[in-house]
């Protein structure tokens, strides 16, 4: 079995950010070697989890604290992608923000919702010194 | 975000150009919208040919002002939306709610 790869980076907390990391989710995307799949979508959706989680821990869990940072680990193997991304906040229930049913016409409630549509796994664990939100995808 | 704004008969068209609609930029487009209502101009046409990215921030913005313009009697179109970006619109289903046109002219032709 080949080694994974793995990508490990620490931003400010800014949504300046998000179109960076992003970007390298979407170049990973070209790089995997046993993913099968519609690369193209593939891009567009790393891309996609990684905006919307990083998202979520920069303007909620840190609380658009400029001061904080946020750490994004993505590692990789010839059969699966796993992309963690570390909040410095108070935690949330993330199976509640899942099945919330949100108006068709909502403006928010649709970011976690959209992450349990693309990735297989999704794990949101609380640690000591903050939380993990854990996304992966299974070739 | 960089915006550009044309404007027909008591239509307005809200050119994105921006390749990315996400939480960093999408708040501008909420404020220029607002400040369009508060002029009175509730017809709006958002022209997103340039956007190759968009996320739920960006939609909520959409919504957003789906949701003024109609509140004032007025309504919100979309037009020129690339593929990835109409698959994030049947993702979430917001196909339904908003209308969406293949070009300009048809969006203009729909007031």
């Amino acid at each position: 079995m080949s080694r994974r790869v793995k990508v490990d980076i620490t931003v400010p907390n800014q949504t300046k950010y998000l179109g960076v990391i992003g970007r390298i989710g979407e170049s990973m995307a070209y790089s995997l070697k046993g993913f099968r799949g519609n690369r193209r979508e593939l891009a567009y959706h790393l891309n996609l989890v990684l905006t919307e989680a990083l998202a979520n821990a920069i303007c909620h869990a840190n609380r658009c604290d400029p001061d904080k940072d946020v750490r994004v680990l993505i590692s990789a193997s010839d059969r699966d992608l796993t992309i963690k991304v570390f909040d410095q906040g108070q935690g949330f229930d993330i199976e509640a923000s899942a099945i919330r049913k949100a108006k068709s016409n909502a403006e928010g409630g649709r970011g976690i919702q959209i992450i349990f549509k693309l990735m297989d796994r999704v794990r949101y664990i609380q640690e000591e010194d903050g939380n993990v939100l854990e996304m992966t995808k299974y070739f | 975000m960089q915006l550009k704004m044309t404007e027909q008969d008591d239509i307005v068209n809200l050119i994105i150009e921006e390749e990315r609609m996400d939480a960093h930029n999408s708040g501008d487009l909420k404020e220029q919208m607002l400040q369009l209502f508060d002029e009175g101009k509730c017809n709006l046409i958002i022209d997103l040919s340039a956007v190759r990215f968009i996320d739920s921030s960006g939609l909520g913005a959409l919504v957003s002002g789906f949701k003024n313009a109609s509140a004032r009697e007025g309504n919100l179109k979309l037009c020129c939306l690339q593929p990835q970006v109409r698959s994030m619109f049947e993702l979430t289903r917001l196909h339904r709610v908003f209308e969406i046109y293949v070009n300009l002219d048809e969006a203009l032709n729909s007031f």
